[in-house]
């Protein structure tokens, strides 16, 4: 078993742990995590993959805190999701019908004074 | 001559069932490069060793037609038999019976031969292959799942359980593996998921193959399902003789004693760790230099190798192993690589396993991602897994033991049995740098050379706290001792525990963190 690991050839990288840096091989999980950012409230994004099936509002509409941006249908529910914060719709990016990933941009906002 | 007949008549029913789909659907089989059932059992168990049971066990279903339906032992091979004259319960899906559906008297099969090796005590080997329940027995099918999983439960830790997916695995079916000790999986042949690819298209849109979604490389490599990758059917069954050999037959009993053997390893153990503590090495060479004959059975070699871990024996005796391997990661401790050893640790409990724990490493692994993927639960269940176990724990520090990992890898604060150091030990609440920068910011930052003034006193925090002296000054350390003497000191260690009793208060079960 000891043969499937790729040892030959292999160059260490530089990896750190606290105030010291490590020589070490990384794994493929390790390189394909997800890199953290700080999630923006200006952005709309889908919290479950689904599909679009209902739009309520255009770019540049002003909409209330509550008022019901779209339904996203998933595991057979019917979600609304909902306007965070009162503000203006800057772009949609998706169309009635559309089926997306979790995490997508569906709405992008711009504040109002 | 009537009982002559009869003799004849039952050896051709038996040919008839024992054909199980029949010539076209073994074709099938074996175009899919797949073993079938029934030979998947007789290469595993020792020649003629194997005792059929429920060979004439017929189903039940009226609906859907099902009624003029004949399948052949309900789709599933149970009996007895012996592994290198250990014995063993087994049963195998015949995916040429109706795809190896389960129904529920395929089920009750699986249930039988379960619930036989629970009162036997000895081993239970299930080969998966079957497209999942059958749809036509509706909640029979479901109902049979269920009293599966309820045994798989029941024997879990009292009787060891093995699982091999040599065929798909899918929806309901992969929690009976899920819930066995060992799953063993073969590329390309291998297929495990809750929501196949037609699902998640369906769903989602997005396009997966069977192999990427839940092929035996995923489960060995990402997600961690697995426990032995083979290349071919008959190194599945190879690494499941030797599981088989190393392990009892049962939670009262010990694995088998076998004659003891020196490593033939022939490295020094003295020149497999750098002096430089920044740089990697191969932490198995440490244990092929310490394990009789250098055999080391590894198990989940794929997912999360910053920990190795796996059985071996000394002195003829087994052990499980468990170590930081700095040869990824660093051998950083992170959420995966302390699940993986926690697991591990409470097998070699529950079993009857001494556990040899070689240390080197600097710590939890930072980082937003790990945090939040709950590196507190999972880093936790190390400190549980070593501080529940009772049987016979040993220690040795080969080079870095900082922080928080120095606890969690069986230290003496966890009732580690014996803590032995190599001189080139460093157990320290964390590596120099940064203990330094901490300790030291005030002396660094009013210095005219803020760095003269850190590497002086990284220096001066290296030479008096990065040994093992400091801890074995307080007894946390039992010896301080040369690499060459390790084998014989573990060898000691084991003998002198060889009657350990341990005692833990009285409880329904623990909680351990989940």
């Amino acid at each position: 078993m000891a043969k499937k690991l790729k040892k030959e050839n292999t160059e260490f990288t530089d990896f750190a742990v606290t105030a010291r840096k490590y020589k070490t091989l990384l794994t493929k999980k390790y390189e394909n995590r997800k890199v953290w950012t700080n999630p923006s409230p200006y952005l709309i994004q889908s919290y479950i993959p689904g599909t679009i099936i209902e739009l309520f509002v255009k770019e540049g509409d002003i909409v209330k805190e509550g008022e019901q941006l779209l339904i996203l249908e998933a595991m057979k529910m019917q979600n609304r999701v909902q306007m965070p914060f009162t503000a203006k719709i800057k772009k949609i990016n998706i169309q009635v019908g559309d089926r997306i990933p979790k995490d997508t941009t569906l709405i992008e906002l711009d504040p109002v004074e | 001559m009537t009982l002559k007949k009869n003799i004849l008549a039952l050896r051709q029913k038996k040919a008839i069932v024992e054909k199980g789909g029949g010539e076209k659907a073994i074709e099938k089989q074996v175009a899919m490069g797949k073993m079938t059932a029934r030979e998947r059992i007789l290469s595993l168990l020792d020649a003629d060793s194997f005792h059929e049971y429920d060979l004439f066990v017929e189903h039940e279903e009226r609906n859907f037609g099902m009624d003029r339906k004949e399948l052949p032992g309900d789709g599933v091979i149970t009996g007895t038999g012996t592994i290198n004259g250990a014995p063993v319960c087994i049963y195998a899906q015949d995916f040429t019976v109706m795809g190896g559906s389960l129904g529920l008297k395929h089920a009750r099969k699986i249930t039988k031969i379960m619930d036989h090796a629970l009162k036997m005590k000895i081993p239970c080997i299930g080969i998966n292959d079957s497209g999942g329940a059958r749809i036509q027995e509706g909640i029979g099918a479901l109902a049979g799942y269920g009293e599966i999983f309820y045994r798989n439960t029941m024997a879990s830790g009292v009787i060891p359980q093995i699982s091999v997916i040599l065929g798909p695995c899918a929806g309901g079916a992969v929690y009976s593996p899920a819930l066995t000790d060992f799953v063993f999986v073969v590329e390309n042949i291998s297929k495990m998921f809750i929501t196949g690819p037609n699902v998640i298209e369906t769903v989602l849109g997005e396009k997966i193959s069977q192999e990427d979604l839940g092929g035996a490389r995923v489960h060995a490599e990402i997600t961690g399902n697995a426990h032995f990758y083979a290349l071919s059917e008959m190194e599945c069954l190879d690494q499941i003789k030797e599981l088989i050999s190393l392990i009892p037959h049962s939670n009262r009993q010990k694995a088998a004693h076998v004659e003891p053997k020196a490593p033939k390893f022939r490295k020094n153990i003295e020149n497999i760790i750098p002096s430089d503590p920044k740089q990697p090495y191969d932490v198995r060479e440490i244990i092929y230099a310490l394990a009789d004959d250098s055999k080391f059975l590894e198990v989940q070699e794929l997912w999360a190798p910053n920990i190795v871990i796996g059985f071996g024996r000394l002195n003829g005796d087994t052990v499980g192993f468990v170590a930081n391997q700095p040869l990824y990661l660093a051998g950083v401790l992170d959420c995966d690589a302390s699940d993986k050893a926690a697991r591990f640790i409470r097998y070699c409990d529950a079993f009857n396993i001494p556990i040899v724990t070689l240390e080197d490493m600097p710590g939890y692994l930072p980082g937003v991602d790990q945090e939040h993927a709950g590196v507190i639960r999972h880093g936790a269940k190390m400190l549980y897994a070593y501080s529940e176990a009772t049987v016979p724990k040993i220690t040795v520090i080969l080079r870095k033991a900082y922080g928080g990992g120095y606890i969690a890898m069986n230290s003496r604060h966890l009732g580690a049995d014996f803590m032995f150091a190599w001189p080139s030990a460093e157990i320290a609440v964390m590596g120099p740098e940064g203990a330094a920068n901490i300790i030291f910011r005030k002396e660094i930052m009013e210095a005219e050379d803020e760095d003269a003034m850190r590497q002086q006193k990284v220096q001066e925090y290296i030479e008096k706290f990065a040994n093992p002296y400091v801890a074995a000054a307080k007894g946390y350390i039992d010896a301080v001792i040369e690499p060459l003497e390790t084998r014989e000191l573990l060898l000691h260690a084991l003998g002198v525990s060889k009657h350990k009793d341990d005692y833990r208060p009285i409880k329904k079960h623990g909680i351990p963190p989940f």
